[in-house]
């Protein structure tokens, strides 16, 4: 069926959605150009130029990833001795990792577990507060809305690294720097996560829903609970990736922030590590820092595995129309 | 590092230097930072009371100092805490500073961003103190960079005199002379790069703390202080001297384009294909555990000179300990430092790797006949003794020169990535820090 390849998509682009498995929603007439053949979801159209350039995407995306756990599986004068791209001398995969959970008296699972806390109440805390907020402002009517959408529209345009010193004076004030909550406080706001809630809960709640709870007596908590919070499910997963993957990787704040090493999250003690490289009389240790940052970006793998089923099902919401 | 983080970062140390102006401004006359610092008998008498002090310090040998400290004096606590490396630590004190809370009792200060914090009056004065007994325990240029005008504001941790590092296998190799003078390292370069194209005499990607130890060590004295008076020279006889060499260098494309610390480096430091490092006496520590692989391979000899038969030299590196102004137990963070610095922590640190400023450590036989291993069983530290006591006299840095280094990328670095020469890269050097210190008060000439 591809004798004719057209040059124009056969299907309005409204109806295309971004995954495989759902099927064209319209019931509208494709219309049709130059096409004899309208190509569906479920049989795309193959492009040589796409596949050769979502392979670059790919390789690039990936020979870091390689690189790391090549690297990783090296002891350090095989790391400088060998090339960077495949495996080399002994494997020292094994004997790396439990060198870095033991080094300097194991403080890299203190780093682990302080990521984790960072994680967990920050981007969790921001998910909820998101929800609870996005939801509000998308099914409910109260003086300064409009206010309240230009502050968070104008919010997503200043990034947090403008923010951190302003911050750190204010925190320093309260007497809150160097603890846990100067990290923890700043990643419960996310301007850009309410946003995508505002609009995804306007999107996938039909104010109808609402009002038949209302008028079966339901409570507005009970209706958020067990009415609206599972339409809001994909939305979730994809705030919480956002927020999850910002707080993990979050540099800047801690680095203002904390002084204390025992309360470093993992990027910041990873750079400790490696600077310890460029210090008068300190101790190089590379493959520690490369086996540290493996170990680092595990959990991130692991949570977008588990959880790219929603989030696709989630960037897909909206995309089509009921 | 990413050149973005690196750039918020001098972004915020700019902005930590201005906030620290302007808070030296307002506490003018009022609190002084010597005036109640106490005497030497209180430090004594600290001491004994003990207490609990908090340091921020990078040097990795002061851990063992702290535990011996704590052993010596059960009633003190010292929590060590690692804020950062040079410039991280620094735009951290100086936000603690501005914030006027979380400062330190102790921070380990290098010599050339001393100035810059004790000018604004976040170090404490230690002379009354004790510290003004310390006349000669210390070599000559560690000891006359914790002085500014009238104060002491630091005791020297280590010094960095420089020498020349060496891969004897590379240039006995390609049969090519260890050079003497600086003319004579531009000839090795190219004998060297012509024998072997991937061979690089050195790497020099545009390093502050190396242009100008290398204009110190010719004589060069661009940076001139008195007071709030400062004059800056970028373009006086040995800064020529210096950029006249150089340039021939970077022309000839003699140098190695790979910047210092990074990993790669440590790469070529280990597989021969960078043949000498010009840098300051702490380097074997770092050569023995980041390049293994050069065992038995590297030698030292003096600093190359700039007139032949001449014996000069000059500092690279090196920090100091300071307490800070805002610090509540001043005399017993003094303590800390005496032990540390003065005391019996000095040889638990030259048995952990760190290369003294003490000259009573630097002269004993122990230090001297120290046959090293990694260096093929050459006596290195009579060369490196040598050349601390052989520093050039009479150099200052700038009272602003971190945030003087944190630009020196952008003007100076120009010459190794463009067209640029070196003497007009130094010349927007100067202008713009000309500028900086015009704007933040200095009266500046140039």
């Amino acid at each position: 069926m591809t004798a004719t390849t057209p040059s124009t998509p056969a299907v309005p682009a409204g109806s295309r959605t971004m995954t495989g498995t759902t099927t064209r929603a319209t019931t509208r007439k494709p219309v049709r150009l130059r096409s004899r053949a309208p190509h569906s979801v479920a049989r795309p159209r193959r492009s040589v130029l796409m596949t050769v350039l979502t392979g670059i995407v790919l390789l690039y995306a990936l020979v870091p990833l390689f690189w790391l756990v090549v690297n990783a599986s090296k002891t350090q004068s095989s790391l400088f001795s060998s090339f960077g791209l495949w495996f080399s001398g002994d494997f020292a995969l094994f004997d790396n990792i439990a060198r870095t959970l033991t080094y300097d008296g194991g403080i890299f699972g203190r780093w682990f577990a302080n990521t984790l806390l960072y994680v967990v109440l920050g981007a969790g805390g921001a998910t909820f507060l998101a929800v609870l907020g996005g939801y509000a402002l998308a099914k409910f009517d109260f003086p300064g809305k409009r206010g309240v959408f230009a502050t968070v529209i104008g919010a997503v345009a200043v990034p947090g690294t403008a923010l951190a010193v302003p911050t750190f004076l204010m925190f320093s004030q309260m007497g809150l720097t160097n603890t846990p909550w100067a990290v923890i406080i700043p990643s419960l706001i996310s301007p850009f996560g309410l946003y995508l809630m505002w609009v995804f809960a306007a999107e996938s709640i039909p104010t109808e829903l609402l009002e038949a709870a209302r008028v079966d007596g339901s409570s507005e908590g009970r209706t958020f609970f067990q009415v609206s919070l599972p339409l809001l499910a994909p939305g979730i997963v994809t705030v919480l990736l956002f927020t999850m993957v910002a707080t993990w990787n979050n540099y800047f704040l801690p680095l203002i922030m904390l002084k204390d090493p025992d309360w470093y999250p993992l990027t910041l003690g990873l750079n400790a590590w490696n600077a310890q490289a460029a210090t008068a009389g300190g101790e190089a240790i590379f493959d520690l820092v490369i086996t540290g940052s493996l170990l680092t970006i595990l959990p991130l793998v692991a949570a977008f595995l588990l959880l790219q089923r929603y989030w696709q099902s989630g960037l897909a919401a909206g995309s089509v129309k009921e | 590092m990413s050149i973005r983080t690196t750039r918020a970062l001098r972004a915020v140390a700019a902005t930590g230097v201005v906030a620290l102006a302007l808070a030296a401004c307002s506490s003018g006359g009022g609190n002084d930072s010597g005036a109640d610092a106490g005497s030497a008998d209180d430090v004594a008498a600290a001491l004994e009371e003990g207490g609990s002090l908090t340091v921020w310090a990078w040097e990795p040998t002061l851990e063992q100092v702290v535990t011996d400290f704590e052993a010596e004096y059960p009633n003190v606590d010292v929590e060590l805490v690692n804020a950062g490396t040079g410039n991280d630590q620094y735009t951290a004190l100086q936000n603690a500073i501005a914030a006027g809370k979380g400062v330190p009792d102790v921070a380990q200060v290098e010599y050339y961003a001393l100035p810059q914090f004790a000018l604004s009056e976040a170090l404490a004065d230690l002379s009354s103190l004790g510290a003004d007994q310390l006349d000669g325990t210390f070599t000559p240029g560690p000891w006359n960079a914790v002085q500014q005008g009238e104060g002491i504001f630091g005791l020297p941790m280590d010094s960095g005199p420089m020498a020349l590092f060496y891969n004897e296998e590379l240039f006995t190799q390609h049969g090519v002379e260890v050079p003497t003078t600086w003319d004579g390292f531009v000839e090795a370069a190219r004998a060297l790069h012509a024998a072997d194209p991937s061979v690089y005499i050195t790497n020099d990607t545009g390093d502050a703390g190396f242009t100008t130890s290398l204009i110190w060590q010719a004589g060069g004295q661009p940076f001139q202080v008195d007071g709030t008076d400062v004059t800056i020279d970028l373009a006086d006889e040995g800064s020529t001297q210096f950029a006249e060499t150089w340039q021939t260098l970077i022309d000839e494309d003699l140098l190695a384009p790979v910047s210092s610390w990074s990993d790669e480096w440590y790469q070529g430091l280990g597989n021969g294909t960078i043949a000498t490092l010009a840098i300051g006496a702490w380097m074997p520590a770092n050569l023995e555990s980041g390049v293994p692989d050069g065992a038995g391979k590297w030698r030292v000899a003096p600093l190359p000179q700039w007139e032949e038969g001449a014996s000069a030299s000059s500092e690279n590196g090196g920090s100091a300990l300071s307490v800070t102004a805002a610090s509540s137990q001043q005399a017993l963070a003094y303590g800390f430092l005496e032990y540390a610095n003065a005391g019996d922590g000095v040889q638990a640190r030259v048995d952990g790797g760190a290369f003294p400023a003490t000259t009573a450590e630097l002269e004993s036989d122990e230090f001297q006949g120290y046959e090293s291993e990694y260096f093929g069983g050459q006596k290195i530290n009579e060369v490196l003794a040598q050349s601390a006591s052989d520093v050039v006299e009479g150099w200052s840095y700038l009272p602003f020169q971190v945030y003087a280094n944190s630009i020196f990328n952008d003007t100076v670095g120009q010459a190794y990535v463009s067209g640029t020469t070196l003497t007009d890269g130094l010349k927007a050097w100067q202008d713009a820090s000309v500028k900086y210190g015009t704007e933040q008060g200095f009266t500046v000439n140039e």
